[in-house]
């Protein structure tokens, strides 16, 4: 299980930068079809908001993949 | 070590967080229920910069606050504690509700009216991320170990209760201002879309009067006697990796997953019931209200199940099976609210009316539409709208066929019963996803910062993930045009994703020990 967690890791770390690049195309190409203030405005808040949340999905591979999640803390001393 | 307080005190603890919670939520969702009316009072379609307020009001309030609030109130919560801070997420809530009730229409005072709304609506947002984690974590803590899930998943039913009543509110409202329902209905879109606001207050004062009776949590006022209490509970939560790799465990393995079944199954439900199955305004909502009435004794049942078997899996298999029979289900909303195979009694068909209107981005072309009202034989009344397009190029004119819409749909009561059954079914798997998620997330982080800790997921979990399930699936209907059930592939993706992260990296386990 350990080795799923660990190699999983990568798929997560490649899913963001995925996730990122389908939102940024899909936001270009609304506007492009519908270039009005309100649809900027629509798009620039998913973009705004789910890139940080991709880093986050980044973030959580590499841990996948150091192991971070081979053990979890069962008290509050290892946290 | 503190004593679990005993049973009769819980049950105060739970009824004065569970009011409070109630409120907001009301409070949270009349906006979004009475969306139409507000925009039409401030935010006009026919100026621009008044309908760009309007997006930001929906947006930004319900996806940016949110998490926000979440930061600061759970901030605050872990530095002066829980009773204060959700006291004032309450005051703040219910102070920006009254208000929006009371503020003049875009008619009478121009801009400032969009502006103040929005500016309310903010508000509402922003104490609406304070409001949960406080009162998760405040009954959590005062909950023995072996009963957690069960207390906490009372707070668990305020959410939907909270739909209901702003459902409820809504329509009785609309139906009692006049003795004819479409008088009526003219004085509620007129000034009577106000009374839902104003109720608030009273409720608001009931529950701060409760409030200020409350204790501070037990473990909360042991780690502050002790001198324990974080200085810094943001960069404990998310600058030190033991606890940062825990929140997004929480986000990616459970909230996320979470938020859109949630979202799915209470709130772009409602919205395809309206804008794709054209099911009758109150017929709409009143399928809603029967579901979430036989369903919602199931978030304590699957509560108290969770301390039993663990958290993990009821909330895993609840998202499984969710993303596995979306399209069914909704695909079954569309056969029951078809025409096809229907009979109509041709002697009940009544013409309603007719008009012209021009097409959007034409000054010549122009759309005519005529309605007829149209019973069937088995109890169904549906409004059948024949829809013309009249070009002024003879080319395109000649070409062009009559289309026929039915909307307005009045069901028989077998297909209202079974839309009721297949509703009750979607808010059944909300309750195995949501029931256990409060104790879930509170016993992932420790005392002195998890008010901060449990916030953020949650509401990155149900109010960007969650928040933005009606405007995705819509979106993803209007990209793929020719597929009714394309916007649920959102919600699949994002709960398989969910399902997979959270069946592999979380525990089941569940800790006896949460005062640490």
């Amino acid at each position: 299980m350990n080795q799923l967690k660990k190699w999983l890791g990568i798929v997560w770390m490649l899913l963001g930068p995925v996730a990122i690049y389908y939102l940024i195309k899909t936001a270009a190409g609304e506007i492009e079809k519908n270039p009005v203030t309100n649809t900027i405005i629509q798009w620039a808040v998913f973009v705004i908001i789910f890139i940080p949340i991709a880093i986050g999905l980044i973030i959580f591979g590499y841990y996948a993949f150091k192991g971070e999640y081979e053990h979890l803390p069962e008290s509050s001393k290892e946290i | 070590m503190t004593q679990p307080t005993e049973s009769k005190k819980i049950w105060q603890v739970i009824a004065a967080s569970s009011v409070g919670t109630l409120i907001e939520w009301y409070d949270f969702y009349i906006f979004g229920s009475l969306a139409t009316v507000i925009a039409d009072q401030f935010f006009p379609k026919t100026n621009p910069t008044a309908a760009l307020l309007s997006t930001l009001a929906t947006f930004a309030a319900g996806f940016i606050v949110r998490p926000f609030g979440a930061l600061v109130f759970g901030r605050l919560g872990d530095l002066i504690g829980r009773k204060y801070t959700f006291l004032l997420t309450l005051i703040l809530m219910g102070g920006s509700t009254f208000a929006i009730g009371l503020v003049p229409g875009y008619a009478t005072i121009g801009f400032a009216a969009p502006l103040l709304v929005l500016l309310l609506r903010l508000l509402q947002g922003l104490a609406l991320g304070g409001e949960y984690g406080g009162a998760a974590t405040y009954v959590a803590e005062h909950a023995p170990p072996h009963r957690r899930g069960y207390y906490t998943s009372w707070i668990q039913t305020t959410a939907t209760l909270g739909l209901f009543i702003s459902l409820g509110v809504i329509l009785i409202t609309r139906h009692y201002l006049a003795p004819d329902l479409d008088t009526s209905i003219k004085r509620f879109n007129d000034w009577g879309w106000r009374i839902p606001f104003w109720v608030s207050i009273l409720l608001v004062i009931v529950s701060i009067y409760i409030r200020l009776r409350m204790n501070e949590s037990p473990l909360f006022a042991k780690l502050k006697s002790e001198g324990k209490v974080s200085v810094n509970p943001l960069k404990e939560s998310f600058g030190h990796k033991a606890n940062l790799k825990m929140v997004l465990l929480a986000l990616f393995g459970a909230t996320m997953g979470q938020g859109v079944v949630w979202y799915t199954g209470q709130f772009y439900a409602q919205s395809f019931l309206e804008t794709v199955c054209h099911i009758d305004f109150d017929q709409s909502r009143t399928i809603i209200l029967w579901a979430i009435l036989f369903a919602t004794p199931f978030f304590v049942v699957f509560g108290g199940w969770s301390d039993k078997i663990g958290r993990k899996w009821i909330m895993l298999i609840g998202m499984l099976v969710a993303i596995c029979s979306y399209q069914y289900i909704f695909k079954q909303f569309i056969d029951l609210t078809q025409p096809t195979g229907k009979t109509e009694l041709t002697e009940h068909r009544k013409f309603l009316g007719e008009k012209t209107i021009l097409l959007p981005k034409s000054k010549t072309d122009s759309l005519h539409l005529r309605t007829w009202e149209v019973h069937y034989t088995d109890g169904a009344v549906f409004h059948e709208v024949k829809q013309d397009t009249l070009w002024t190029d003879a080319a395109k004119a000649a070409l062009t066929k009559t289309a026929t819409v039915y909307n307005e749909k009045k069901l028989n009561t077998w297909a209202y019963r079974k839309i009721v059954g297949w509703m009750f079914v979607l808010i059944l798997y909300v309750t195995m996803v949501y029931g256990p998620i409060a104790a879930f997330l509170v016993e992932m982080f420790p005392t002195r910062i998890r008010y901060t800790s449990m916030s953020l997921p949650y509401h990155i979990g149900n109010g960007v993930f969650g928040g933005l399930t009606p405007f995705i699936a819509t979106l993803l209907t209007t990209i793929y045009v020719t597929d009714k059930l394309s916007g649920l592939w959102y919600t699949i993706i994002i709960g398989a994703v969910c399902f997979f992260i959270g069946a592999v990296y979380i525990s089941n386990r569940i800790d006896a020990d949460v005062n640490d």
